[in-house]
C-alpha cells in the first residue's frame, strides 16, 4: 500500500486570509435518486449527517454531505474510514439503482480563513459572496477562473475549496494570489 | 453578458459557468434512416432573427443539461426549462405568446 500525500505535500499561504491545503479528506461520490428515502437512509448511516435540500451543505468536523446535482451527492468522511463508510453506504443501498465511488485521491481541497475569505472567493468565482447571499450550509459548484472547483462555508470566516487533483497547483497559486495582501478591496 | 436560470439547481448562472449546446429539439436520425433525414439531422440548422431554442449545459455548476428560450436579436431570455421534453412547455409558449405574438420557429407556432 503505497502512503497517501496531500497534491502539494501541505502547502499553506499567508496574506488577505490563512491558505492552507486540507489534510487527507475521505469523499465518496454518490449518484443516485437523491429523493428516494432509502437513499437518504444509506447517506445517513455512512456518514452521520443528514441529506440536505437543493444546494445544501451539513458537514461537522470532516464528516457530512455536500448537494452536488439533483442525482449526486458529495460525502465526506474521514480519509482512513473512506473504505469503510464505502462499504457501509454500498450494503446499505442494496438494490437501490446507484454508483458509489471512492473519489479520495482524486481530489485536492483547500481551506481559507479570515475576515477576507468571501472576498478571496468573490475575486475567482462568479458567485455573489455577499453576507445573507452565501451563507455556511451551503454548497456551491462553480469555477474558480479558469478551473472547475466547488466551496461551502464552515462559518462565516472559513470557507472550505475542493477541485480536481490534477489541478492543485493552479488553484492553490491562484487562491495565494487572490490572498495578496496588497490586494485588499474591502468590500464585504 | 448573458444569464440563464438553470432549472436543476437552481443558479442564475452566467455566461462562464455554461457550455452552449446548439439547436434544442433536434430528432435524431441515425443508421437506417433515410440520406434527406440524416442530413438533416447532421448539419440543417435554423438560424433566426429573433425567437430561437437552445441546449445548454451547467459545466461549471451542476453539469445538467438544460433547454433556453431567447431572443438573437434582443438577448432576452424568455425562460429556460427541463432537458426531458421535446418541445417547449406551455409556460415558455404563453410567454412569447405575449411578448412576441405570431412566432414561429421550425414547425411550431
Ligand atoms: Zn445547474
Amino acid at each position: 500500500m503505497s502512503e497517501a500525500v496531500q497534491p502539494l505535500g501541505g502547502s499553506a499561504f499567508d496574506g488577505l486570509v490563512h491558505l492552507s491545503e486540507a489534510p487527507l479528506q475521505g469523499m465518496i461520490t454518490l449518484r443516485a435518486d437523491l429523493s428516494d428515502a432509502a437513499v437518504k437512509k444509506a447517506i445517513k448511516a455512512a456518514t452521520g449527517q443528514t441529506m440536505p435540500d437543493i444546494r445544501g451543505a451539513s458537514v461537522q468536523e470532516g464528516q457530512g454531505v455536500l448537494w452536488m446535482s439533483p442525482d449526486e451527492a458529495m460525502l465526506l468522511v474521514p480519509y482512513a474510514e473512506v473504505d469503510a463508510a464505502l462499504a457501509k453506504l454500498t450494503k446499505s443501498l442494496g438494490k437501490v439503482h446507484a454508483l458509489a465511488v471512492n473519489v479520495s485521491d482524486a481530489r485536492a481541497m483547500f481551506s481559507l480563513r479570515g475576515p477576507a475569505a468571501r472576498e478571496v472567493i468573490a475575486k475567482l468565482a462568479p458567485v455573489d459572496m455577499a453576507p445573507g447571499a452565501f451563507e455556511p450550509g451551503m454548497v456551491r459548484r462553480t469555477r474558480f477562473a479558469q478551473v472547475a472547483g466547488a466551496f461551502w462555508m464552515e462559518d462565516q470566516e472559513t470557507i472550505h475549496v475542493v477541485c480536481f487533483r490534477s489541478v492543485a497547483r493552479y488553484m492553490f497559486d491562484l487562491l495565494s494570489v487572490a490572498s495578496d495582501p496588497a490586494s485588499a478591496v474591502d468590500f464585504f | 453578458m448573458l444569464i440563464l436560470h438553470c432549472p436543476y439547481c437552481g443558479i442564475d448562472a452566467e455566461e462562464t459557468e455554461l457550455h452552449a449546446g446548439g439547436e434544442a429539439h433536434l430528432t435524431r436520425f441515425g443508421p437506417g434512416s433515410s440520406d434527406d433525414d440524416f442530413e438533416g439531422y447532421l448539419f440543417m440548422r435554423e438560424n433566426p432573427r429573433g425567437v430561437h431554442f437552445e441546449r445548454w449545459r451547467h459545466a461549471n455548476g451542476c453539469g445538467k443539461w438544460f433547454h433556453a428560450a431567447r431572443c438573437t436579436n434582443t438577448l432576452e431570455v424568455f425562460g429556460t426549462y427541463s432537458a426531458q421534453t421535446t418541445e417547449p412547455p406551455e409556460e415558455i409558449r404563453k410567454i412569447l405568446a405575449k411578448k412576441r405574438p405570431g412566432w414561429t420557429w421550425r414547425d411550431l407556432k
